[in-house]
């Protein structure tokens, strides 16, 4: 089985999807993150995958994002831990669905 | 002597200063008041001195200063003042007769809680009457003419408590109105026709040959309308019926009206602008002289006759200043300005004189002015008596002696003189007598015959009212020098001739004349009222031998000729029912109008009303009920739920892809 631009493609789009389904159904805020965090490695290989296939040779533009877009989520997932520990010391819960007091 | 001349407006400025401060000054503090008035008129009357002897250099004299007062559009309103022969002298009598009545005052107003503010209204008075004279502008004239208009208005219900001085107030003062709006009307259409109301201007004054010839002909209604003012200031017929009542005011007031300020506006006004009068005059015959002669002969003739029949001692005198303004109304309508203004000047003095005597005589007897009541006080007001004799005596008109008598001859002269008729000339004569009469039946009343009622308590007065009118008597003597036929110096003086010295005009026709006349009116007097105050079989003492002769003729004219009465029923009833129908026009009809305009007002409300609240409240009410619904239902979709929202977040990103999709 050749690797292909569709494969890629279906790969990227499934994991999407598993992440998207963790973070609607999980109840604990860190499983919403992990799901979030899988999202972000969709389209970080979605971007390799198009600069893989794209016209040879060029300079590896995708890469260079799919790097920051992960320095990024590094940041963005430590920040959403530190979230996650202040609402749990607060609330004395993780538990997303206790937490609706945005509600309006 | 520029600087006389520069500082002109001084004279009546420092009065009006004085005025002011004394009505700011306490009411105790009397002796500042009283000092501060006399210093202010002895400055007016020092600067005044300046001012005459400035005109004294050169015959015909005059200097004016004209100034911009304020502008509007392309024209300019200019005012200014002057000063010449006619207000010099002028200048001079108002400023030397107010010190003394101002002197006098300090004596008769000793017992009066509100001296100071009486001190503040004289000079006011005075200022007002000095504006007149240096007035170079009829705009000027007329706003200080008011502002003696109001003085005397203050100073005749001086004493407010009484509901007759008020009264008198009032009437003088409305009474003055009537004539003032003819002087206004006529100052519009002066200003009209010409395009300005400066006397003199370099040749562009409205009495200057050019504003005369801009006028033509409508000279003689300017000249008739200015005239009324002049009829209501002087107490001409038939405005003089404020006069009289006028004497409600003190005593020194009167002086202050009758001799120096109010009356001799009028008679100066008419001097000042007689070149309006005598504008196309033929053979010094104009329509407009000819009325001011004829309102003068009504006024003297009426005026001596009523005084014939008052007990009043002040009314007495005021019918006669009546009758002295008529004459010298007479003497400006045939065309002898001079004299006229030199009779004015001359009875300035002695008219003065003969009301602060009155004065004296009511201080001295307590406050009593009903000449029946009085008699014999020769002995006991010997001063009083003897001043006022002089005062009589100038009045009369006796020749060689006193200063009334030439000025009257000098009258008698231009009347026989006039062309268009002698009537006046023979008409004067006759006043001539009647004057002496009432004056001689009532210095036989006051001061001969038997002493009665309140003679016993009379007294002397104190020195303080004493020397003015010694003061008053030498100057109304000594003022004869300059009116002599012989050496006619004030004459010259006010037409602009050198005076020469001629011993043989001295002797005069006219003079023996009214010797004769004198003579003949004082002798019928003392043969009338021989017996006057004694009691005899027929008459008790307090009736008038005339009354006793002819009683209705009498009541006649001791009613004043019934003019009041007839203005009451005429004038006043007419103007009474003017204002009852206004008002019944107020109330029934302008009302009605106002009430309809009300109803239509108050329907337009109601309508406006329920389409407030049916129609807009309704519709807002519906939009915000909306709102609050929509905003119900969105809030419940807040659940707070951040999994809810992310799932909408990808259910819409999906909806997004598959129209993307299917677009594509």
């Amino acid at each position: 089985m050749t690797p292909t631009l569709q494969l890629f493609l279906i790969v990227s789009a499934a994991l999407f999807c598993i992440g998207l389904l963790a973070a609607l159904s999980r109840r604990h805020a860190i499983f919403i993150l992990i799901g979030i965090e899988m999202m972000l490695a969709a389209a970080n290989l979605n971007f390799i995958t198009f600069w893989r296939f794209g016209p040879q040779p060029q300079p590896p533009t995708g890469v260079m994002v799919a790097i920051f877009s992960i320095a990024i989520a590094a940041a963005e997932a430590a920040v959403g831990l530190a979230l996650v520990i202040a609402v749990y010391r607060h609330y004395r819960t993780t538990n997303v669905d206790q937490l609706n007091q945005l509600k309006g | 002597m520029a600087w006389s001349v520069n500082n002109v407006w001084l004279i009546p400025a420092l009065p009006l200063a004085v005025s002011f401060v004394i009505l700011s000054l306490a009411n105790s503090r009397r002796k500042s008041a009283a000092a501060l008035a006399v210093i202010g008129q002895i400055a007016a009357l020092t600067l005044s001195i300046f001012a005459f002897a400035t005109t004294l250099q050169t015959p015909g004299y005059r200097a004016f200063r004209n100034f911009t007062w304020f502008t509007f559009g392309d024209s300019a309103l200019r005012i200014g003042w002057v000063l010449d022969p006619l207000a010099a002298a002028m200048l001079v009598m108002i400023a030397l007769v107010g010190l003394c009545i101002f002197v006098f005052s300090i004596g008769y107003m000793a017992g009066d809680k509100d001296f100071t503010r009486f001190f503040a209204y004289l000079s006011f008075f005075s200022a007002a009457m000095l504006g007149v004279v240096i007035a170079n502008s009829l705009l000027l004239l007329f706003v200080c003419w008011e502002l003696v208009g109001l003085a005397s208005y203050l100073l005749i219900g001086f004493w407010i408590h009484k509901p007759s001085a008020a009264a008198a107030a009032k009437k003088a003062f409305i009474t003055t109105r009537i004539g003032d709006m003819g002087f206004f009307l006529g100052m519009i259409w002066l200003y009209g026709n010409s395009g300005t109301l400066l006397f003199y201007d370099d040749g562009r004054g409205c009495l200057e040959s050019a504003g005369l010839v801009m006028l033509g002909s409508s000279a003689t209604f300017i000249a008739l309308l200015i005239f009324c003012g002049a009829v209501g200031k002087s107490g001409q017929f038939p405005l003089h019926v404020w006069l009289p009542d006028a004497m409600e005011g003190p005593t020194p007031v009167s002086a202050l009206i009758h001799a120096a300020t109010m009356v001799a506006a009028g008679v100066f006004l008419v001097a000042r602008v007689y070149p309006l009068f005598a504008f196309g005059a033929v053979d010094g015959v104009t329509p407009s002289l000819t009325v001011v002669v004829s309102i003068g002969v009504i006024t003297a003739l009426m005026a001596s006759l009523i005084a014939l029949a008052q007990f009043d001692i002040k009314r007495i005198l005021a019918y006669s200043t009546v009758s002295q303004l008529g004459l010298m109304m007479v003497s400006l309508g045939v065309g002898g300005v001079a004299a006229g203004i030199m009779h004015l000047i001359a009875h300035g003095f002695f008219k003065a004189l003969l009301f602060l005597g009155a004065g004296s005589v009511i201080h001295g007897v307590h406050h009593q002015q009903d000449i029946r009541k009085m008699g014999g006080l020769r002995f006991l007001m010997p001063v009083t008596f003897l001043t006022y004799a002089v005062g009589m005596m100038n009045l009369s008109g006796v020749p060689f002696f006193f200063s009334g008598g030439w000025t009257k001859e000098e009258i008698l002269h231009a009347t026989m003189r006039w062309h268009a008729s002698h009537l006046p000339h023979y008409l004067m004569l006759a006043g001539v007598v009647l004057t002496t009469l009432y004056m001689t039946r009532q210095m036989i009343f006051i001061f001969f015959n038997n002493r009665r009622a309140v003679s016993d308590l009379a007294h002397e007065s104190p020195r303080v009212m004493t020397l003015p009118l010694i003061a008053l008597a030498i100057c109304s003597i000594v003022l004869g020098a300059v009116l002599t036929p012989a050496w006619p110096w004030l004459h010259s003086y006010l037409t602009g001739e050198t005076a020469r010295f001629d011993a043989t005009l001295f002797i005069q026709p006219v003079l023996f004349v009214s010797l004769v006349l004198v003579g003949a009116g004082i002798a019928l007097g003392a043969w009338i009222y021989r017996n006057a105050g004694m009691e005899d079989r027929h008459r008790p003492a307090e009736t008038d031998p005339l009354e006793h002769a002819q009683p209705a003729l009498f009541r006649f004219l001791e009613h004043k000729m019934w003019l009041d009465e007839l203005y009451e029923r005429t004038v006043l009833a007419s103007s009474r029912a003017a204002a009852r129908f206004s008002d019944w026009m107020d109330r029934h009809v302008w009302d009605g109008f106002v009430r309809a305009f009300g109803g239509l007002g108050q329907l337009f409300g109601i309508f406006t009303t329920n389409l407030d609240e049916r129609g807009i409240n309704a519709g807002v009410d519906e939009t915000t009920s909306g709102a609050r619904g929509l905003g119900r239902v969105m809030s419940g979709w807040h659940s707070g739920q951040i999994q809810t929202y992310l799932g909408a977040v990808a259910v819409g990103m999906l909806a997004l892809l598959i129209i993307y999709a299917w677009l594509a």
